[in-house]
């Protein structure tokens, strides 16, 4: 390792792993984009990154390393080294954007990385504090890339035509000129589908499962968290016990006794069968708020004569506003999301909820962008939600998204 | 003066007070999930199909047949069930005045003129009969077929149900335990659940490390980072599939564009990457889970011991090695056992995205599939009683495990 600590050895390694980086990011990007072939090369990557770790450890300045970048990405090509390589018919334009983002993305990450990393001996702290930068930087990439990929895609797709898509899978080019013709497959989900009925079913449910959820779990998380009784100990491990029985295992005998009753295919069903999943994880995440609320103000209350009841109702649930959002937030997004038991037990297409809807779009009969687009349609809402009560959120992802 | 002993009244009162705001919890939960894990052992020491599950009856056909110039009502009878034996059966069916009926089988008799009453006796399994009745018709024969169609025959008879006799089997578990295929699904299932946690597990260690210093976006990426728990499992298996779906998924066209393969992979539909795929799939939709709370709690770590540490000149790695690790162990444990019971139940992500095709079949897709693939909820029924025999097991680890490491 000790062989490792000069910058003119740090920095072309770092540069080196770096360039591989960018240029990779630069052509999977490029290609999604444009659905053109870009593509990163090995040799020609590894040459650049050497030079730019070097010059970087050198100069550290932007105004230097980026521009060199640059140089390099449109000059290295005529000997055959470029750190981009292009398919036949990739336009110069677009090639100069490639070598553009490519000379940011290498130029400017590096001098950062190599800032406080000299050319010469380099202390302990110093080689590691660079490499844990790029390690960063690299991570960044990569974790934004793997999570936003897939919604991008999905977006997308659901924005092009059938023939567009068999064509050229990665073109995800949108073809402005169609104007509202771009959102095709909505108009025919929400036209011919019955997908604006299906959101609403959805909404229905979910607010309903999360009010029953309420109702039930307050006073049982109450009781569990307040008072000693005979059995407390007992109740409270069955409640992590039975918010880890599989679905799967569940849905089987709800699955032959609503056939049985007639409730099998019903909305009703599923409003009675949604709470009883979501009864549990609300009573565990309650439970544990209402213990860390002090006693000592419901006490006040009581030695001024209010009842338990009036206690609860106004000086405890007000206290824990917060933590009633979170658990009605986890507990619609459960509902909203749910899938398993809507598919077992709706049948009949005038009832469906959203997911139960989507499940009927993926059939070879009906194409890929309105399945897409019902997958957009179905994931909107809850982003939505999600980011506009995001603290709320995490806290209720937190406290009882030990399930999952 | 001694101490009070034993509980006062305001104990008893505050728990008979916490039993009435806990008793529609109980009794509703109770319902709904104790029932039916009595339920699911009942049903697999029991030899049930999913025809059964609709009640064992007869089924009756009424048909009027045109010959000429007599008429013949015509009855079809048959038991719904290839097996169950009904025990006096027969039906009742109203004849309308329009209708006279010429001469009786045996076995019926027609009462006030028009109350026709068939019996049967005992009958097998498979039974099948028809049987003609000649009668004449006044007025439109239209009329009188359509009046006869109308008023549905009654059907009586006692059959036993598969789901309520004390006929008992323990077929569903031998046949289970003879398949070499179990075997099989058991160790996928445990390559499954464990590659799965441990991966969402390292996946979100990295993650929170990433975003533990603060630099602007950090906000955004957090959140950006939780999208994929947060979607519906529904829309980004699917779109998984979109993405990788040998013929026109993006990411093929896109390695073979990059040369990295000379033909498409398919993902989804061969051993052993199958299986793989549906196990990167559970570590990239749970991984924001485990960073969450690995953030969570390396937010909480007081700072004054880096600044210590950084007095003694440890350099950074030996920061996290030294000081975050043992730091972390705790939830990080915590996290690896209930990941590990979670994944382990996991049952829709794998469904959407192979259905337990090319070696991905795991105990919980298994359940699905012997009940409703192959219609044998018995059998279905015993794969789910031989998971919750794996949870039982679990949660005695489980609990053991919790109570000295307090927390959650």
């Amino acid at each position: 390792m000790k062989r490792l600590y000069y910058g003119y050895i740090t920095g072309p390694i770092i540069g080196i792993f770096w360039t591989l980086v960018v240029s990779t990011s630069v052509s999977i990007l490029m290609a999604f984009a444009t659905g053109g072939a870009f593509l990163p090369t090995l040799w020609g990557s590894i040459l650049s990154g050497l030079l730019l770790g070097l010059l970087t450890v050198r100069f550290q300045r932007h105004l230097i390393i980026i521009p060199a970048a640059f140089m390099l990405a449109i000059i290295l090509p005529f000997v055959g080294l470029g750190p981009l390589a292009y398919g036949d018919s990739i336009p110069l334009s677009m090639q100069g954007l490639s070598s553009l983002l490519f000379s940011i993305g290498t130029g400017w990450a590096l001098v950062k990385y190599l800032t406080d990393c000299p050319w010469g001996n380099l202390t302990r702290h110093e080689f590691e504090e660079c490499f844990i930068r790029f390690l960063t930087g690299s991570g960044l990439v990569f974790f934004t890339a793997i999570v936003l990929i897939p919604f991008y895609v999905m977006v997308m797709t659901s924005l092009k035509s059938q023939q567009a898509l068999l064509l050229n899978p990665l073109d995800f080019s949108l073809e402005f000129e169609k104007g509202w013709g771009l959102l095709r497959s909505y108009f025919e989900l929400f036209n011919d589908f019955n997908f604006g009925t299906y959101m609403i079913t959805s909404f229905i449910v979910s607010i309903t499962t999360v009010v029953i959820t309420l109702l039930f779990s307050v006073p049982g998380a109450y009781a569990i968290a307040r008072f000693r009784f005979a059995g407390q100990g007992a109740l409270s491990r069955s409640i992590l016990l039975i918010y880890m029985v599989p679905m799967i295992v569940l849905a089987l005998p709800i699955y032959v006794v609503f056939s049985t009753t007639g409730l099998r295919n019903t909305i009703i069903g599923i409003i009675l069968i949604y709470p009883v999943t979501t009864i549990p994880v609300a009573l565990y995440m309650l439970q544990g708020y209402f213990r860390g609320l002090p006693t000592e103000v419901e006490e006040a209350g009581l030695m001024d004569g209010l009842s338990r009841l009036v206690v609860i109702w106004k000086i405890t649930l007000p206290l824990s506003l917060p933590a009633l959002a979170s658990v009605s937030l986890y507990v619609f997004m459960i509902a909203w999301n749910e899938f398993l038991l809507a598919f077992m037990l709706l049948d009949d297409p005038k009832i469906f909820t959203l997911t139960r809807g989507v499940a009927m779009l993926n059939s070879s009969e009906i194409p890929r962008q309105h399945l897409m687009a019902g997958a957009v349609v179905s994931t909107v809402p809850i982003i939505t939600i999600f980011m506009a009560l995001e603290r709320f959120m995490t806290r209720g992802l937190t406290a009882g998204s030990v399930k999952g | 003066m001694e101490p009070p002993k034993g509980r006062g009244k305001l104990a008893q009162r505050d728990a008979r007070f916490a039993w009435f705001m806990l008793l529609p919890t109980v009794i509703i939960v109770s319902l709904v999930v104790i029932l039916p894990l009595f339920a699911i052992v009942w049903i697999s020491v029991k030899p049930i199909d999913l025809g059964d599950l609709r009640p064992t009856t007869l089924v009756i056909r009424e048909n009027v047949r045109t010959g000429g110039e007599v008429y013949e009502v015509e009855y079809r009878v048959r038991n719904s069930s290839q097996e169950a034996p009904i025990a006096d059966a027969g039906f009742t069916d109203i004849i309308p005045s329009e209708i006279e009926l010429l001469e009786l089988p045996e076995n019926c008799s027609l009462s006030q003129g028009s109350n026709l009453d068939c019996d049967f006796g005992d009958i097998e399994g498979g039974f099948r009969e028809r049987f003609r009745i000649p009668a004449t018709i006044t007025g439109s024969p239209d009329v009188a077929e359509d009046l006869a169609e109308e008023s549905q025959p009654r059907v009586r008879g006692d059959a036993d149900s598969v789901l309520t006799n004390t006929e008992f089997t323990f077929d569903n578990f031998m046949k289970l335990f003879d398949q070499k295929e179990f075997i099989t699904v058991l160790w996928t299932t445990l390559f499954y659940t464990f590659f799965g946690t441990v991966g969402a597990l390292v996946f979100g260690l990295f993650a929170a490390l990433l975003l533990n210093t603060s630099f602007r976006g950090q906000g955004i990426l957090r959140g950006f980072f939780l999208f994929p728990y947060v979607a519906p499992v529904i829309a980004v298996a699917f779109t998984w599939i979109n993405l990788l779906d040998p013929f026109s998924g993006s990411i093929n066209t896109l390695i073979v564009q990059m040369g990295l393969t000379e033909e498409a992979i398919n993902f989804f539909g061969q051993r052993p990457l199958a299986l793989i795929m549906v196990t990167l799939f559970e570590v990239w939709r749970y991984f924001p889970l485990s960073f969450l709370f690995i953030l969570a709690r390396m937010q909480a770590i007081d700072f004054d011991m880096y600044e210590a540490a950084d007095m003694d000149g440890a350099s950074p790695f030996q920061k996290f090695w030294y000081l975050s690790i043992p730091q972390l162990l705790g939830i990080l444990s915590i996290l690896f056992l209930l990941r590990f019971i979670w994944t382990f139940n996991k049952f829709d992500d794998i469904f959407l995205l192979t259905g337990g095709n090319a070696g991905t079949r795991t105990l919980t897709v298994n359940v699905y599939e012997q009940a409703f693939g192959i219609s044998n909820i018995g059998a279905g029924a015993a794969v789910a009683v031989i998971i919750m025999l794996f949870l039982l097991l679990f949660s005695l680890f489980f609990f053991r495990f919790i109570s000295q490491e307090e927390g959650l």
